[in-house]
């Protein structure tokens, strides 16, 4: 099959993801949608890849699932704070700071 | 390349038919400043874990400004020996960069952290909790703001003495991102400095919901952000079949040597590129806080504890710079012709963006964020005059920003009321006549900023502004005195608050620093005035240092 499909399907999930970290209003829904647009990324290495015949992508879609594993870790334990002391995780209710 | 190419790679390891591998080549001595700061953050995990708590300040400080000064003393001996002009050249087997730009920004992110930590080792601005001295951060990050669980850690004389370790680790990032020398250290050096950058924007005593509010909005956008950067790095390593710098460089301008199929194909598809690098610019245009991609920082550097801003402010936005420079002057000096008019509408936008949203604010924290970008803009002036000049002023300009910002930073945590620091202008009125030390020391921070001459802001801005006169860039230029003019407005507005209007009965107090907030003002005055007064020596050290290997 052609890989650049492939492409496409990485790039329609990375705009699905960052359609997501716009729309929605809960921190951990738009949390999730920004790993899906580090899934797209992935996709992306691996197909190009695939297409150049050198390792490198598949070996930084390694570098980025960590990366991400490091990114949840911290920003759950952000977002958990913040539920914990005003019971809620919307984004829209974190409005302390309006000009 | 036929298709089956990647799996024969898995398959011809798996039976054997390869040599063996050979190992790295890591030039450890010439990654020391790094290694330095990255091992003792992780001794000060260590700390964390095995010291008595009541001995854990104590030891975390002298750690934390032995590692730095430690590193800062390798980095002077590298540039000694030669690495930063003859013998600049690229180690551990292409991943980092060791030249003139690297070391001097490795240098400035160095010095400016060591005052950093002076100012979040300060411990006598509040006042005693229970008999306990109390620093900036909070008693336990974990428990609920206003709880129970709260007050008990804060009678315990509990205090969050990780911020030490996580600003190492920041600085361990902020050393790798100006010198990386592929996309893939690029971002994980990204990653690697911001991440602990939210965490320490959570841990305010003082306003924790407003802290921990800016560090979700901090963190959420972060990672948008970067996810966007990852995508671009994709985007570009599909077009050049490779992340190495030089590789994609050569690609770029055509001057590659042995195409192959694959990469011939894809070599055609600008698309791939120019979307590729937009993405990774936008990436790092968001860390340098610039128009339209800055909307993080007023929120942020109100919210984080004002030691942790003074940090950020500072160290990120030499880190940024610096691998911005290197992604425009390395990687895509071929398409300088695609990039120049974006950073120019980018450039003009955040000069007057910042200046103009600046004069509205009446919070001293978000108005120093509008100047921060507003000073992204001057600086964004310097990096589109692509020529060597453009470089040098770049460095001088961030070596003379940092120690400004730390130290204006570090004034506003001195002037307090009962609910911490006052940060709301309207008390700051009448500051001149209450205590004349603590205003003229912030009214010269001011004038750096609004760059008026024998300041260090006044220095750097016409360095920029000169280099990029020189670039062709002279409509930048014109915009870039207009917006300063707007920019000193509420800088002269804020003087003028603070010693022409009667001082409130109500005004918060100066609190009196102990030695360390002392010592960091007084660095940022010294480097103030002597790069205000005599320039000439860090101008040709920049100018110095002002080629990239490639």
């Amino acid at each position: 099959m052609n890989p650049v499909n492939y492409l496409y399907l990485a790039a329609l999930l990375f705009t699905i993801g960052a359609a997501g970290v716009l729309i929605r209003r809960n921190a951990i829904v738009v949390f999730m949608c920004v790993e899906l647009m580090l899934n797209a990324c992935n996709l992306a290495f691996v197909c190009f890849s695939r297409l150049h015949g050198n390792l490198d992508g598949q070996i930084i879609a390694f570098f980025t699932m960590v990366v991400a594993a490091a990114e949840v870790v911290v920003g759950l334990a952000i977002i958990v704070s913040l539920f914990r002391s005003r019971h809620s995780a919307s984004v829209d209710d974190a409005s302390l700071m309006k000009l | 390349m036929s298709s089956s190419a990647v799996h024969s790679l898995w398959t011809t390891a798996a039976e054997g038919k390869l040599d063996k591998i050979p190992a790295p080549h890591i030039e450890y001595a010439q990654l020391a400043p790094t290694l330095i700061v990255l091992g003792a953050a992780l001794i000060g995990v260590l700390v964390e874990a095995f010291v008595p708590r009541r001995s854990r300040y104590y030891v975390q400080v002298f750690l934390s400004v032995v590692a730095l000064a430690a590193a800062f003393a390798a980095v002077v001996g590298l540039a000694a020996g030669g690495y930063g002009t003859t013998k600049a050249h690229i180690a551990a087997m292409g991943a980092i960069a060791v030249d003139g730009p690297a070391l001097f920004l490795q240098g400035t992110i160095l010095l400016a952290s060591v005052v950093a930590v002076f100012t979040f080792a300060e411990r006598r601005l509040d006042p005693e909790a229970h008999g306990n001295r109390v620093d900036s951060f909070a008693a336990q990050a974990a428990s609920v703001p206003g709880s129970d669980s709260e007050q008990a850690a804060v009678k315990a004389g509990f205090t969050t003495t990780e911020v030490f370790p996580l600003a190492l680790f920041a600085v361990s990032g902020m050393l790798v991102f100006p010198a990386a020398n592929d996309l893939l250290t690029l971002f994980v050096a990204l990653e690697v400095f911001s991440l602990p950058l939210y965490l320490l924007c959570a841990l305010a005593r003082r306003k924790r919901l407003m802290s921990q509010e800016a560090a979700v909005k901090y963190f959420l956008l972060g990672a948008f952000s970067s996810a966007f950067l990852l995508f671009g790095i994709a985007l570009l390593y599909g077009y050049a079949g490779s992340v190495s710098y030089a590789t994609i460089a050569d690609v770029v301008s055509g001057s590659v040597q042995n195409v192959d199929p694959a990469l011939a194909g894809t070599m055609g598809n600008d698309a791939l590129l120019l979307i590729g690098g937009a993405m990774i610019l936008m990436g790092l245009l968001f860390k340098v806080g610039a128009v339209p991609f800055h909307m993080w920082t007023p929120d942020v550097y109100q919210g984080a504890p004002t030691p942790v801003t003074g940090f950020m402010a500072a160290a990120t936005k030499v880190a940024a710079f610096g691998a911005l420079l290197r992604l425009l002057y390395v990687v895509l000096p071929g398409m300088s012709w695609d990039w120049r008019p974006v950073m120019w509408g980018v450039a003009i936008i955040t000069m007057l963006g910042g200046a103009v949203v600046a004069i509205t604010q009446t919070d001293i924290k978000r108005l120093l964020a509008y100047s921060s970008i507003a000073h992204a803009g001057f600086i964004l002036a310097g990096v589109i005059a692509t020529n060597a000049d453009g470089i040098s002023s770049v460095l001088f300009y961030l070596g003379a920003y940092s120690f400004v910002t730390i130290g204006a930073f570090a004034v506003v945590t001195l002037v307090r009321d009962a609910g911490g620091e006052a940060t709301h202008l309207s008390k700051w009125a009448g500051l001149g006549r209450r205590s004349p030390l603590v205003a003229a020391v912030f009214a010269v921070f001011l004038l750096a900023f609004a760059g008026i001459p024998l300041t260090s802001g006044f220095s750097g801005k016409f360095a920029v502004f000169k280099a990029a006169a020189e670039g062709g860039a002279g409509a930048l230029v014109v915009v870039g005195v207009i917006s300063s003019a707007v920019a000193a407005f509420f800088y002269i507005r804020v003087i003028v608050l603070m010693f022409f209007s009667e001082p409130k009965a109500d005004g918060p107090t100066v609190a009196v620093p102990s030695a360390l907030t002392t010592a960091a003002i007084g660095v940022g005055v010294a480097v103030t005035l002597v790069l205000g007064v005599a320039p000439q020596y860090f101008l040709d050290l920049a100018h110095n240092a002002s080629v990239f290997v490639r």
